[in-house]
């Protein structure tokens, strides 16, 4: 599934001539042919109209929500409590949380992640690959909501709270994390494969010639030459991660308070937004337009994320 | 590459090497490593192989034709799941027609017709990338402000779902068409442009056809994304109480994943019981879409 997504600076293409130098030869205007093109053309810029509307939808209420909140007070008020009488709008608790999340997520999928990518890429027999690598990728198709279930009701409620006693209410950040972590292993794992695939092997063979064995080349060699691919596969998990709602708007709880711990409950941004727009907020009043600022916030983070990769992948990439 | 291992191992079995790195493989820190490795691997199975098995226990006591044929009630012994089975289908089936034409659309002139240098291109290109990179909750929240500029008061509604889940998978069908698109060898093209084809024959007659099997595949994929996807219609206030069949575009709906989180919400046992067998449904659904896709792929893919 998640070999569909491509990433900024993934494996190079290959580059093909231009396929249609016919302009030159074209006798009577073609207008059918040119209606075609100005179609496609109209489809393709959808996709930038797509992007301009997030920016416009997020932006118009906010703009309406920063008129009445500050924005130092929003971005580092440490009190979030939108809908009380006395209310207040600092974002630091949904941010804490969405940070605790995130980082499980990624202390899970960071390591298991690379190693199943190694292990797929570097040691596998080619029909092993073929079996596991689907495998691999229904992980990555398994709906989020179910997932929220499983961190829920199994990881929360069995394993913390009946098998290990952990003091921990009905939701933590911690299983949140846990499940995402999971989640984000088939992403971590494909796109990191992808680029340690594309290490040439006279790479290898020649770390084999030097007296290496293969964790030593895979470690030296390889790693460092597929860095930026893996680097970008981080970044794509962290900003999945962070994006991520249905399954911490399950498990991690909907309270939104500075999360100290791990087995505190707490909500993160993401929740936050699915928690409100459950409640009727009427369009125009302040907490109808709360709801895009965090998205703002929200797709701000991730885009600073994108960028930070696409940056970091361009001055790392090693071409071949 | 495993390559490497065989042709080592193939050393060994004929002429015996000058060096033939076997003691290092068997070093006790490069048969730590390789554990690790493995019980990576198999952490990220144990794990599905898990969730699968905790579901399926969980909701074997609602595995019934009531599942099927049952609006959602009170109590979870009445309870089913047919409305949200109609509002999937109907909001996926929405989501096909809006989104594939236009993203083969886009793949089709970024990939056959722009020019690559320019700017404007580039930019969309770039754009293509990040788009796929936005959280989904974003999307809802783009479709629940363009709803509200347009006027419409009841977002719950089927074409309303289909625009936002349209929004999230277009990028992912544009980079996998594109994807196919580039597998199709230029020699095509080119033989067909030097029969006469006009560029746009080209790629109806020749260039489209060839790359139908990897576009099913992705389009597949994203919409089985799409399937599972419920923080965008949650936005748009598809959690409600549907005692109706969705019957049109502007019909009220709900969908399976939005079910499933409605009665994981619920405080009662015998809910969590109906949410657990609602995602088995869902993965069944899930895991068959996929499996088409990876067939579609292997038997029907050309390689040049």
């Amino acid at each position: 599934m998640t070999s569909t997504v491509s990433i900024p600076g993934g494996p190079a293409q290959p580059v093909r001539p231009d396929p249609h130098p016919v302009s030159a030869f074209q006798g009577r205007p073609r207008y059918g042919e040119m209606a075609i093109r100005l179609g496609l053309r109209l489809a393709a810029v959808l996709t930038i109209a797509t992007t301009i509307g997030i920016l416009i939808a997020l932006a118009i209420p906010s703009i309406g929500f920063f008129a009445e909140v500050p924005v130092l007070e929003f971005l580092f008020g440490t009190r979030w409590a939108p809908r009380f009488a006395d209310s207040s709008f600092g974002v630091i608790p949904l941010v804490t949380a969405t940070a605790w999340t995130t980082v499980i997520a990624l202390l899970v999928a960071v390591p298991f992640g690379l190693g199943a990518a190694i292990l797929l890429a570097e040691y596998a027999h080619p029909k092993l690959r073929r079996v596991l690598k689907p495998v691999l990728e229904v992980l990555a198709g398994v709906p989020t909501v179910v997932y929220g279930f499983f961190a829920l009701q199994f990881v929360q409620g069995t394993v913390l709270r009946e098998w290990l006693q952990l003091p921990t209410g009905a939701f933590s950040v911690l299983a949140a994390g846990l499940v995402m972590g999971v989640m984000i292993i088939p992403t971590i794992a494909s796109i990191s494969e992808d680029s340690m695939s594309a290490v040439p092997n006279a790479l290898r063979q020649g770390s084999a010639a030097l007296g290496a064995n293969r964790m030593q080349t895979t470690l030296r060699v390889v790693f460092p030459a597929a860095l930026s691919g893996i680097v970008a596969a981080i970044v794509l998990g962290i900003s999945r991660a962070v994006g991520e709602t249905m399954i911490v708007a399950i498990a991690a709880g909907n309270q939104a308070r500075i999360v100290a711990g791990p087995l505190e409950q707490g909500q993160t941004m993401t929740g936050f937004i699915a928690n409100a727009a459950l409640g009727d907020s009427r369009v125009g009043s302040i907490e109808y337009d709360t709801l895009f600022a965090v998205g703002l916030l929200l797709f701000a983070i991730t885009l600073l994320i994108n960028f930070l990769s696409i940056r970091f992948v361009r001055r790392f990439r090693e071409a071949y | 590459m495993s390559t490497v291992g065989g042709a080592i191992s193939g050393a060994i079995r004929g002429v015996r090497p000058i060096a033939s790195g076997r003691n290092g493989e068997h070093r006790p820190g490069a048969l730590a490593f390789l554990i690790l490795l493995w019980f990576a691997l198999a952490v990220a199975f144990g794990v599905l192989v898990t969730l699968v098995v905790t579901i399926i226990i969980e909701g074997q006591g609602q595995f019934t034709l009531r599942l099927f044929t049952e609006f959602p009630a009170s109590s979870p012994d009445r309870a089913g799941a047919r409305p949200a089975i109609l509002g999937s289908i109907w909001v996926i089936g929405t989501t096909a027609v809006m989104t594939i034409p236009l993203g083969v659309a886009a793949a089709v002139h970024l990939e056959e017709f722009a020019d690559k240098k320019h700017w404007f291109n580039r930019l969309v290109e770039l754009n293509v990338q990040n788009l796929a990179a936005v959280p989904s909750i974003v999307y809802g929240l783009l479709a629940l402000a363009f709803l509200t500029m347009m006027g419409v008061r009841d977002k719950n509604i089927v074409i309303a779902g289909a625009l936002a889940l349209s929004l999230l998978i277009l990028p992912v069908i544009i980079i996998a068409t594109r994807e196919a698109l580039r597998a199709v060898p230029a020699e095509i093209r080119q033989g067909s442009l030097a029969l006469g084809a006009t560029p746009w024959q080209t790629v109806w007659r020749q260039t489209l056809p060839s790359s139908i099997p990897g576009i099913a595949t992705g389009a597949i994929l994203a919409l089985s994304r799409a399937f599972g996807e419920a923080a965008p219609l949650l936005v748009l206030g598809a959690l409600v109480f549907v005692s109706f069949d969705p019957n049109g575009l502007l019909s009220g709906y709900t969908t399976l994943p939005i079910q499933i989180f409605n009665w994981t919400g619920r405080p009662q046992e015998g809910f969590h019981q109906l949410a657990a067998a609602t995602s088995v449904l869902l993965l069944v659904v899930l895991v068959a879409m996929n499996g088409v896709a990876i067939l579609i792929r292997n038997r029907f893919q050309k390689r040049w």
